[in-house]
């Protein structure tokens, strides 16, 4: 099977997910889409470990993983806060940054 | 040469005067006048006793140096600050401090009634700080230094009272004019620096054979632009008579006696480069000849007591300049008229200060008349000086202005004879003027008003004024018995070799009597002889009034000089404004344009950022993947 249908996947995913961070407001939604564009990645990275046959792009991935869990622990304990404190879990109300 | 201690004394006694009466303020109010006299007086005491010293002495080691410090040391470049008093420096040194002194006690009762006079006698002793400096400095750049120092000395003291606008324009119009002649001095040094590596007067002298007569000529004309600023020499003339808005004693210290005639001892300090330069030394003897019509002819015009004194006054430097011009045979006698002129110009403005004082200070000459019997001891004393101004025998003009006349016609050949004639012109014309003033003051009908009442000045005014005429009646005479002055600065200058006489001096003498005879008839015929009226007349011929506007001087330098820098200064203005400015402002307005524009996108939701990063990361993916097809 021809490896580029594998990075034609990787693309796509790609895309759904920036399209996701750009279009949803729900903080946990746009914070899946960040993992889905992250995994997409993922995807290409070991794709192109395929096609060269050698390891680097395996231990690019396993990098990626710990980078995203270690993120993933931040991210939602942040979000999370911003629940406590507002409410809400829109990332449009939390627009206090231009002031 | 001798070496000494002591000639720093001479500046420092008034330079401590002038610090301590300004630093002092209110409380020296009391004695500060008295203490500035004395102080003037102590310097003058120096002074004497170094001249005693310098008698002793022979010709060679008359000289007298002193090194204050080392001034100025980089790489080969050395001046010292040093002092030197010969046999020039001590004439001047006396009569700066000896007038100075005189003057000082007349200020003391002229002054009395404004509350000012501290400040005046600060003012004063800086001025004979400044001009001792400027007679004893062993460089240009000490001269230089004390050049300025005279020149603020004059500016503050022209415009002591400043509250009066006119009187401020005036001091401030003498500033800007002299500065055009120190522009004169610092080229002339820069030239002496760049041509001879030295500044000094005694290394100038010494490099003068090693040097372009272009260079000498070039250096020669800077320092008579120079005097010509200092002096009130035509072309820089302009200023002396407005400059008459100092109280009289400053007139008659700085603007007669001592200030004015430091360009004749610029040119006579600098003979080395003149002999040197012929064409320069001709500049200085058609400035000269210039000047001394010139101030004349103004003389003749004016009604204000000052300002004819004051055009006077430049017509008699315009003699010395003449006279220092003629080269070797004329310097001793530039100095002998610059000491005469030193006593009775000196005497004669004080004599005016003296009629002011007496008639609640109006100047208009037209509205005196018959003061002689009021004023019997200010009569006799600017008697004396007129006397003397005339150059009637034995009065001390009579030598001194005999001599350049003389002097003038043997400088030979056609330039002698037109020389000679200016002079004997000039001496009708100040014969004519000098007598109008006479008679428009002493004799005559009274024309003041009936308010005035005129008297006498009290004695600590008419002493100075009677030892001024004393020097007036006597110092000629002394100068040149048996051509003491002209044997005593004999060193100082290059031999010259006696030439025949065009005139013999018998009839040089006659001839110059003979002018002097019809001015003064002239003036009788005028003035003498009916009503002067109390107003100027008004139809008179085109000439007065050319004569009465300064011969159109002002009018001149406005056309010529102040229209034209004006409107050079506006251009450079809006030049500043549209070119200068609008880049800085242009660069400013585009960074706030840019800015505001650009601060629309910072509008806080995570998303447009997220959004802008995503085209961002595309556009940046899609340049590269262009590049690299």
């Amino acid at each position: 099977m021809d490896a580029s249908n594998y990075l034609y996947i990787s693309a796509l995913l790609f895309t759904i997910g920036a399209v996701g961070v750009v279009v949803r407001r729900n903080a946990i939604v746009v914070f899946m889409c960040i993992e889905l564009m992250l995994n997409a990645a993922n995807l290409s990275f070991v794709t192109f470990s395929r096609i060269n046959g050698d390891l680097d792009g395996q231990v690019m991935a396993f990098f990626t993983m710990v980078v995203a869990a270690c993120e993933v622990v931040v991210g939602l304990a942040i979000i999370v806060t911003i629940y406590r404190s507002r409410r809400s879990a829109s990332v449009d109300d939390a627009s206090l940054l231009k002031r | 040469m001798t070496t000494s201690t002591s000639l720093v004394y001479l500046i420092a006694l008034p330079l401590a005067g002038a610090a301590l009466l300004l630093l002092g303020g209110r409380r020296t109010d009391k004695w500060g006048h008295l203490l500035a006299t004395a102080l003037s007086a102590s310097s003058f005491g120096v002074g004497l006793y170094q001249l005693i010293q310098m008698l002793g002495r022979s010709e060679e080691a008359r000289p007298v140096s002193q090194k204050l410090f080392n001034w100025i040391n980089v790489g080969t470049f050395n001046v010292d600050a040093g002092l030197l008093l010969d046999q020039l420096s001590i004439c001047f040194v006396l009569l700066i401090t000896g007038v100075g002194t005189l003057i000082h006690v007349y200020s003391i009762s002229y002054m009395s009634h404004d509350h000012d006079r501290r400040r005046f006698f600060a003012y004063l002793n800086l001025f004979i700080a400044a001009m001792l400096l400027l007679v004893l400095g062993d460089s240009y750049l000490s001269l230089y230094v004390g050049w300025e120092g005279v020149g603020l000395a004059s500016y503050l003291l022209i415009g002591f009272w400043n509250q009066k606008p006119a009187y401020a324009t005036a001091s401030k119009k003498a500033f800007v004019m002299n500065r055009v002649g120190d522009m004169g001095l610092s080229f002339a040094i820069m030239i002496a620096f760049a041509t001879m590596g030295t500044v000094s007067f005694a290394g100038v002298e010494e490099q003068v054979g090693n040097t372009s007569e272009a260079a000498l000529t070039g250096m020669g004309i800077m320092l008579l632009v120079a005097a010509a600023g200092k002096s009130a020499q035509f072309p820089l003339q302009a200023w002396l008579g407005d400059a008459m808005a100092g109280p009289t004693p400053v007139s008659a210290l700085i603007h007669a006696a001592t200030m004015v005639t430091a360009g004749v001892y610029l040119i006579t300090r600098s003979n080395f480069v003149f002999d040197a330069a012929p064409t320069a030394q001709l500049l200085v003897v058609i400035v000269g000849a210039i000047t001394l019509m010139f101030g004349a002819i103004i003389g003749t015009a004016k009604d204000d007591i000052k300002k004819a004194l004051a055009a006077s006054t430049m017509s008699q430097i315009g003699y010395m300049i003449l006279a220092a011009g003629l080269g070797p045979i004329g310097y001793a006698f530039a100095i002998m008229h610059l000491l005469t002129h030193g006593f009775f110009k000196a005497g004669m403005f004080l004599g005016a200060g003296s009629v002011m004082h007496g008639m609640n200070d109006e100047v208009n000459m037209r509205k005196y008349g018959a003061l002689r019997k009021f004023m019997p001891i200010t009569f006799a004393t600017f008697g004396l000086g007129y006397l003397a101004i005339l150059g009637v025998p034995p009065f001390a003009g009579f030598y001194s202005k005999d001599m350049i006349i003389e002097t003038a016609f043997d400088s030979g050949g056609v330039k002698g004879i037109i020389l000679g004639c200016v002079t004997l012109l000039g001496a009708g014309i100040t014969a004519f003027y000098m007598t109008r003033v006479m008679i428009l003051t002493f004799t005559g009908t009274k024309r003041w008003d009936e308010n005035t009442d005129p008297h006498e000045s009290p004695w600590l005014m008419w002493l100075p004024m009677a030892i001024l005429a004393i020097g007036s009646v006597s110092s000629g005479f002394l100068l040149s018995r048996g051509d003491a002055l002209e044997n005593w600065l004999h060193p100082l200058f290059d031999h010259h070799e006696e030439h025949g006489h065009l005139l013999e001096p018998i009839v040089v003498s006659g001839l110059a009597l003979t002018m002097v005879a019809i001015g003064v008839a002239i003036a009788f015929y005028k003035y003498s002889r009916g009503e002067v009226a109390n107003t100027a007349p008004e139809n008179v011929s085109v000439f007065t009034r050319v004569a009465r506007q300064d011969l159109l001087q002002d009018r001149f330098n406005e056309a010529a000089f102040m229209r034209p820098g004006q409107a050079l200064t506006a251009t450079l203005v809006a030049t500043d404004e549209l070119v200068v400015d609008g880049t800085v402002r242009g660069v400013g307005s585009i960074a706030m344009g840019s800015g505001s524009a650009l601060r629309g996108l910072q509008n806080g939701f995570v998303r447009s950022y997220a959004a802008l990063i995503l085209v961002g990361a595309v556009a940046l993916v899609a340049a590269i993947w262009v590049v690299v097809q």
